[in-house]
């Protein structure tokens, strides 16, 4: 190329409109590919859905979306002529344990982010922040272990003897609450440092301590962003998977009994996707189903937290 | 206590003429004990992380030793090592890697050099604001439906190639999320001044932004591949084995990862594999603390402000 261009200046006086022009398509060309790379994601989407939608749709053929939705009884790891497909126990223990995961996470990861950024010394929180954001890189799977052999055996030992099982969803629940922290407590931290100084200033001014700005100026000031984080925080906890997987059971029952055998709609499908099964079957079918199921809950849980993240930040940027 | 608390709202109340009756003693105290609970927030995570690392280096590190690292997975506790898992999770990385980081980084500039401000790209910047939130185990449904079964023949079924492009969309996302956010923190000078010499715009991509967002990008792409190092569900949804008793030779071989195996482990009553599974923790967590630190370490040396 520039042996080309060195030879082409002696000779031909054209050469800055060729060169030019060969740097036109090449930039077309580069624009082209990178585009291509940013409609990868929305690639990605549409096979999510159309893989889920075409195997949920085999599953419909085979069981009624009545069953479906409103059977209180799971029993498809049993395939067999008495087989029920009622997902409703699998949603009761996701929500068992979402509920318990959410007792932990939203106080503590919402009074972690005011004490964040309305107490801490800036040299304090430069530390503590990322401290924090560890929690959030512990692989789940080592969250798994810690709830099945260290917090299920205190749980009994200390609270509730026989009387929790030993796969059970509180302690999945209380451990997946400390996972998603990090999570509420950066979302709510981001937006209650967008709060504007003057707010905080004013009420000082009137003669309030610093609780009171925090609890009656700030939070409320901040509220759309700390429903976002809070919103997220349920997402992540309806999809979380391996915690439950190892320590929460693989009893789907219809209960909101926290000290018993659960299973969630994320440990199903690793229950099923574990063993030995062919295309076609109908347990095959069940995993699509259930993540169908999964993903629109998932999916609507971002979306409203989407909206209100839009929401704060058009009131103060 | 209602009593009490019903009494400092009557108090409060400005009856006469707007004055506050309520003592600052008492609202201070209140101060004191909101402080207390706050600080005790922020340390509960901090203190159950603690908790967590002594109970698995406790269980795990007495039973790491040169066997562990290079035996294979045995019925026997005493013989089984991680060998198999170890070269799996670092064929995983190196694939996963190989495929998001050109993609996550390609995205990122366009979307944040080229494209035009329209409803298309709106609907891209939500979209992959979404995927970010989608559960990992549906990222493994979405291998499963197209990697190991429509395109089978391609990537060899349950391999390494489908594990990896598995992981590789799932933290696309995040790659693209850190990248435009490091380019962004450029200012316009820099791509002013380097039109006004004359360069194109994917010359002023290529020899100014890119070098100048790379720590960013670069602590971002780092974070990312170290949670497909731990990711474990849609591994196991792909079809990753458990006991695998030789090394995977090509990406289109099966293959086990150490999140994989220490699933395995821990769903074992027997005492002996929950020890197993501790020093596959430790490993794990080993891995995972040196990639981080070196995250970490590379934004420090590298932040700059403009």
């Amino acid at each position: 190329m520039s042996v080309e261009t060195s030879r082409g200046a002696k000779s031909d006086p054209q050469v800055w409109q060729r060169e030019s022009r060969g740097r036109v398509i090449r930039e077309r060309i580069v624009k082209g590919v990178l585009a291509a790379c940013a409609y990868v994601s929305v690639l990605t989407t549409f096979g999510i859905v159309l893989v889920l939608l075409e195997e949920t749709l085999q599953f419909f053929r085979k069981v009624s979306i009545v069953e479906f939705l409103t059977s209180t009884t799971w029993t498809a790891a049993f395939p067999g002529p008495n087989a029920e497909y009622g997902i409703l126990p699998l949603v009761a223990g996701t929500l068992l344990t979402t509920a318990i995961a959410c007792v932990v996470a939203l106080p503590v990861g919402l009074g972690a982010a005011i004490f964040l950024s309305e107490y801490a010394p800036v040299g304090l929180r430069r530390w503590l922040k990322p401290a924090l954001e560890i929690l959030a890189g512990v692989p789940t799977i080592v969250y798994g272990f810690f709830a099945l052999t260290f917090v299920t055996p205190l749980l009994q030992d200390v609270f509730f003897g026989n009387k929790l099982y030993g796969f059970n969803a509180l302690s999945p629940g209380l451990v997946m609450g400390v996972m998603i922290i990090p999570t509420v407590a950066s979302v709510s931290e981001d937006s209650i440092y967008a709060v504007p100084r003057s707010l905080r200033e004013g009420a000082y001014a009137l003669g309030a301590t610093k609780r009171e700005v925090a609890t009656k100026i700030v939070v409320p000031a901040a509220l759309s962003g700390i429903m976002a984080s809070f919103i997220l925080g349920i997402s992540r906890a309806v999809g979380e998977t391996m915690i439950v997987a190892v320590a929460g059971g693989t009893l789907a029952q219809f209960t909101a009994n926290p000290l018993q055998s659960i299973q969630t709609m994320a440990s199903y499908i690793v229950q099923v996707a574990s063993g030995e099964t062919s295309r076609g079957s109908i347990t095959y079918d069940t995993i699509f189903a259930v993540g169908m199921t999964l993903f629109v809950m998932t999916l609507v849980l971002n979306i409203i937290s989407y909206l209100f993240v839009r929401r704060f930040r058009e009131t103060y940027e | 206590m209602s009593q009490s608390s019903t009494e400092v709202a009557r108090q409060s109340k400005p009856e006469d003429g707007g004055t506050y009756t309520t003592s600052v003693g008492v609202r201070h105290g209140f101060d004191r004990i909101f402080t207390l609970l706050l600080l005790v927030a922020t340390c509960v995570g901090l203190v159950v992380l603690a908790v967590l690392l002594v109970d698995v280096a406790l269980d795990g590190v007495p039973e790491l030793d040169w066997q562990f690292i290079t035996n294979f997975p045995s019925v026997i506790p005493e013989k089984a090592g991680i060998l198999p898992a170890l070269v799996g999770s670092l064929w995983l990385l190196a694939l996963t890697s190989l495929f998001s980081v050109p993609l996550g980084i390609g995205a990122a500039v366009y979307l944040e050099e080229y494209a035009p401000d329209n409803w298309l790209t709106r609907l891209i910047e939500v979209n992959i604001s979404n995927l970010a939130g989608v559960p990992s185990i549906v990222y493994g449904l979405l291998a499963l439906g197209v990697f190991v079964q429509l395109l089978g023949g391609l990537t060899g079924g349950r391999s390494i190639l489908s594990g990896s492009l598995a992981l590789s969309l799932l933290i696309l996302p995040i790659i693209i999320i850190a990248t435009r956010e490091a380019l962004r923190t450029i200012p316009d000078t820099v791509r002013e001044g380097g039109y006004a010499l004359g360069a194109t715009q994917w010359e002023v991509i290529r020899g100014h932004l890119l070098p100048m967002a790379l720590p960013g990008a670069l602590t971002g792409v780092i974070l990312a591949l170290s949670r497909a190092i731990g990711e474990t569900a849609p591994l196991i949804v792909v079809g990753a084995a458990a006991y695998v008793t030789f090394l995977p030779a090509g990406p289109r071989d099966r293959f086990t990862a150490m999140p994989i195996l220490i699933f395995d482990w821990v769903r074992e009553a027997q005492e002996e594999y929950q020890l197993l599974a501790a020093a596959g923790i430790v490993v794990l967590m080993g891995v995972l603390i040196l990639t981080n630190s070196f995250a970490i370490w590379l934004r420090n040396r590298y932040q700059r402000r403009y």
